[in-house]
């Protein structure tokens, strides 16, 4: 319910009241370019949020023990977790593309990149929130990459703006940004355009899925954060 | 077969706490065992090591001959653990709770539910398999946990404290239970502070302090270690006459209560002769505590005296005469009763024994202590 209200002021706010103002975004309302990245971002929290809190929950209500205690492996723990994380995110993406419906009317240019894109940032952010959980050790830990970071960084990837808006130096430092990539490469889905190149934000996408799986499970296997 | 062998396990916290130095540990398969130690001697670690919870420093486990270390799967698949302390999801119902481990398991959904009837029905909690177990009462909690460790059904049961803080009549049929469960193949291996509890229960005990063995034995050869024992006699009424008992410890309470202490070469037939000559009528008679809980004194408070080491043939010690005090009266665990079975070594009590006051009270202490300190946190 909270990601919903919030989607929808934020259609509101952006969309109705200050897009208006705005004009074209490369051939698109301000609306229809900001909806991918709204869902993105809807995505990318609740994604991140579902497992940080559920694996911070299971080690603190110690019923982690229970999973440790069992013969399952710790990939398949870390990909239950991830697939929790993965479900709740794209659920919230789907009502956030529902209600960006009531708004705008949106064009899909290329369906499978679309798709693609929402399943790896979801799979990304799963897998952070992982990390994120397993290192946290009080509540404050398990709020601050969230609050500090990355609403930072989603803000700052390109989702209220393209980035050739920005100047040179700005442009760069964005690049450092790989949410940027997602948001990018997401929006081209939809609008066939970006800020980046495609290929090269899958790849980057991918190569962090890679990395991220084998650190969770290596962590587990380590048993950081959760065996003494 | 072994159900578990623990080679020269070691284990060093972050923290710099030595918890354990190198344990060597074998359980038979179908052993009912005892693992005993005061506060801190390292029990729940060496089940955690087990359990895969804890990280060991060094040393082997093998679990019905699978080591954690290269075939971990296996040995998990081998075993159940009761924690000592409540690790299921609050928030969660009971049959959820059950049907998400079998799960963990991969048993499949209609078998799970056959057992979790099954389960929940032995442990008495099949009407609470509705209710969010938060609302649970503690010592239901521990039932809950108890069903839980059996849904795979394990070939080894581990329970750390299971009765700590359940009532005395759920303790009695939580103990008829492990026994049949043993007793249909399951190997158990326990810890408790409630010393008749292993006496009655376990045919091996360990006992552990300060991260060592300091015993291991068949119970039966344990007790026999106890070189004497102190009677309680209780007395229709006072003495008429002087009571003359050479070569026994003799104190009186009051007028009606007699504490005798009687070692191996000596005979309670004396007692009651002399105690007739002096016009006694001796009504009942009574364990002043219990035999395994006088030998566990004098083995861990040996440490004290001598180092660490194993105090296998305890003298009596000077100045450790019973000074009786009604708290203590009060904390005196319950008599173990006879039971069918037990004869040889119920005879065996006959010439074991020993006073051990300072010690005895020092254990009532800690275990009052204990057991404030799990009755509260079950709130
Ligand atoms: N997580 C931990 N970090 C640091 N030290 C620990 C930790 N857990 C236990 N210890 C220390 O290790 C020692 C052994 O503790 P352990 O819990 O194994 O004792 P125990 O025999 O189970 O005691 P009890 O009868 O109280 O349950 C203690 O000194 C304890 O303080
Ligand atoms: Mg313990």
């Amino acid at each position: 319910m909270p990601p919903v209200i919030t989607a929808t002021l934020y259609f509101i706010i952006f969309g109705n009241l200050i897009g208006g103002r705005i004009g074209q975004m490369g051939g698109f309302t301000y609306l229809q370019y900001i909806a991918p990245g709204l869902i993105m971002m809807s995505v990318i929290t609740n994604s991140y949020g579902n497992v940080v809190s559920s694996f911070f929950g299971a080690k603190f209500g110690r019923h982690i023990e229970e999973l440790l205690v069992s013969p399952l492996p710790n990939w398949l723990i870390v990909l239950g977790y991830v697939a929790g994380g993965m479900l709740r995110g794209l659920l919230v993406g789907l009502i956030v593309t529902i209600i960006a419906l009531f708004f705008t009317r949106l064009h899909v240019e290329h369906l499978f990149v679309v798709i693609a894109a929402v399943l790896l940032t979801s799979i990304v952010f799963a897998l952070g929130g992982f990390v994120n959980a397993v290192f946290a050790r009080n509540f404050d830990q398990i709020t601050f990459v969230p609050t500090f970071i990355l609403t930072p960084m989603t803000y700052l990837g390109g989702v209220f703006y393209s980035i050739s808006m920005l100047p040179e130096w700005a442009q760069a430092v964005s690049k450092a940004n790989p949410i940027l990539y997602m948001v990018s490469a997401f929006r081209y889905g939809f609008l066939g355009q970006s800020d980046v190149d495609v290929g090269f934000s899958f790849a980057i996408m991918t190569l962090s899925v890679v990395v991220l799986f084998a650190a969770c499970v290596w962590l587990m296997e380590k048993g950081t954060g959760t065996r003494e | 077969m072994k159900a578990l062998s623990l080679r020269q396990l070691c284990k060093t916290y972050n923290n710099g706490v030595q918890a354990l130095k190198g344990i060597d540990l074998d359980v038979e398969e179908g052993d009912f065992f005892a693992l005993l130690g005061p506060n801190g001697a390292g029990k729940s670690t060496a089940i955690g090591i087990v359990s895969s919870l804890v990280n060991k420093s060094s040393g082997t486990v093998t679990v019905f001959g699978h080591s954690i270390d290269s075939e971990l799967e296996a040995a998990k698949s081998c075993l159940g653990v009761v924690p000592q302390e409540i690790n299921f999801n609050q928030f969660e119902k009971v049959s959820t709770i059950l049907l998400n481990q079998a799960g963990f398991y991969g048993i499949p959904r209609p078998v799970a539910r056959e057992r979790m009837e099954y389960w929940l029905n032995q442990l008495q909690l099949w009407e609470k398999r509705e209710t969010i177990s938060r609302s649970l009462s503690g010592g239901m909690k521990r039932r809950l946990m108890i069903a839980r460790a059996l849904i795979h059904e394990p070939r080894l049961l581990i329970l750390d404290e299971p009765t700590a803080g359940v009532d005395i009549e759920v303790r009695r049929s939580m103990w008829e239970f492990l026994r049949r469960i043993n007793e249909q193949g399951t190997t158990i291996i326990l810890t408790t502070h409630y010393l008749e509890e292993a006496e009655s229960l376990c045919r091996h005990i360990a006992i552990i302090d300060e991260g060592r063995i300091i015993e291991n034995d068949r119970m039966s050869t344990v007790l026999r270690k106890l070189q004497t024992e102190t009677f309680v006699l209780n007395l229709r009424g006072p003495l008429r006459g002087t009571l003359s008992l050479p070569g026994y410890r003799v104190t009186a309470p009051d007028e009606t209560t007699l504490e005798v202490e009687v070692n191996k070469e000596q005979n309670l037939n004396e007692i009651f002769v002399a105690l007739t000559a002096a016009g006694g009528e001796v009504v009942s008679m009574r364990n002043k505590s219990n035999r395994l809980e006088e030998l566990f004194m004098r083995l861990v408070e040996g440490r004290d005296v001598g180092s660490g080491q194993p105090v296998s043939a305890p003298t009596a010690q000077a100045g450790a005469w019973p000074v009786p005090s009604p708290r203590r009266a009060v904390l005196q665990p319950q008599r173990p009763r006879p039971r069918a079975g037990s004869v040889s070594r119920q005879s065996s009590s006959a010439n074991s024994v020993a006073s051990c006051a300072s010690g005895a009270r020092r254990w009532c202490r800690r275990s009052l202590r204990r057991r404030c300190t799990s009755s509260s946190s079950a709130t």
